[in-house]
């Protein structure tokens, strides 16, 4: 399982999405490859991915980036609540 | 999980401002001083927002300004504003902002696993709340080394031999 977590620069805010999102899947037992991407390579870095974890700010403009891909766009508020983060990836995956 | 360095000058507490800009500026202001960035990053940083929207706030209470790598990022540093009355970003779930953390770093590749060292810091549930109710740099300080920080003397080896 591919999961990529999306900010607008692909430094900041992703990285900490991906930790927590890793996190998260640990208290879950799921196991899954997150990495961070920037939103101009989120098609490219999303290609085989099946969840993209990204900003409700933000989820607008990864929607279109992706165009008819198969990923799913989950949207995160807190970044830093991992039981918000959990909770939606086992919704999308679990 | 070596955080960027967040020396004493790179906290700026109770900041009076009046919108996010001037917060973001702070934030620069205060990232400009500690030596981690030229003045021209702070423009950089409100760029961002102006780009993608408020998605910086990445909690409640919370904004984390930063901008790409580039030439007037000297070093690999943080800052901390906290402001005397809280501002709107623009965010639908996280505003008002109370705490702007301002990141700077010099290598994108190298930094993101120290960026996400950040997270052990505010998956502390009180951080931001204390980070925002602090009355000293030690309170500031404090919060981040209960998640490990380094000595906030000791700079990262992206800082160029002086």
């Amino acid at each position: 399982m591919r999961i990529v977590a999306v900010c607008g620069l692909g430094v900041g805010t992703s990285a900490i999405l991906k930790a927590n999102a890793e996190r998260a899947l640990d208290r879950l037992g799921l196991a899954a490859d997150v990495t961070a991407s920037d939103l101009a390579g989120v098609a490219q870095a999303a290609a085989d991915a099946q969840v993209v974890l990204t900003s409700t700010e933000l989820a607008d403009r990864v929607r279109a980036a992706l165009g008819r891909t198969g990923s799913e766009i989950v949207e995160v508020e807190n970044y830093f609540d991992v039981e918000e983060i959990g909770r939606k990836l086992d919704e999308s995956i679990g | 999980m070596t955080l960027p360095p967040l020396p004493d000058d790179g906290v700026i507490l109770a900041a009076r401002v009046d919108d996010w800009r001037a917060a973001v500026r702070e934030a620069g202001r205060a990232l400009a001083r500690s030596g981690a960035t030229r003045e021209g990053y702070a423009d950089r940083m409100i760029a961002v927002l102006e780009e993608f929207g408020a998605y910086i706030v990445i909690a409640p209470g919370l904004a984390l300004a930063h901008a790409r790598p580039g030439p007037d990022v000297v070093r690999s540093g943080l800052a901390v504003v906290t402001l005397a009355e809280p501002v709107s970003f623009g965010h639908p779930h996280n505003d008002p902002v109370r705490v702007v953390v301002g990141l700077a770093v010099s290598n994108a590749e190298e930094h993101v696993a120290s960026v996400a060292g950040l997270a052990n810091v505010f998956n502390e549930r009180s951080a931001i709340d204390r980070l925002a109710d602090a009355r000293s740099v030690a309170d500031v300080l404090a919060v981040f080394d209960a998640a490990g920080a380094p000595d906030p003397e000791v700079s990262d080896g992206a800082r160029p031999a002086s």
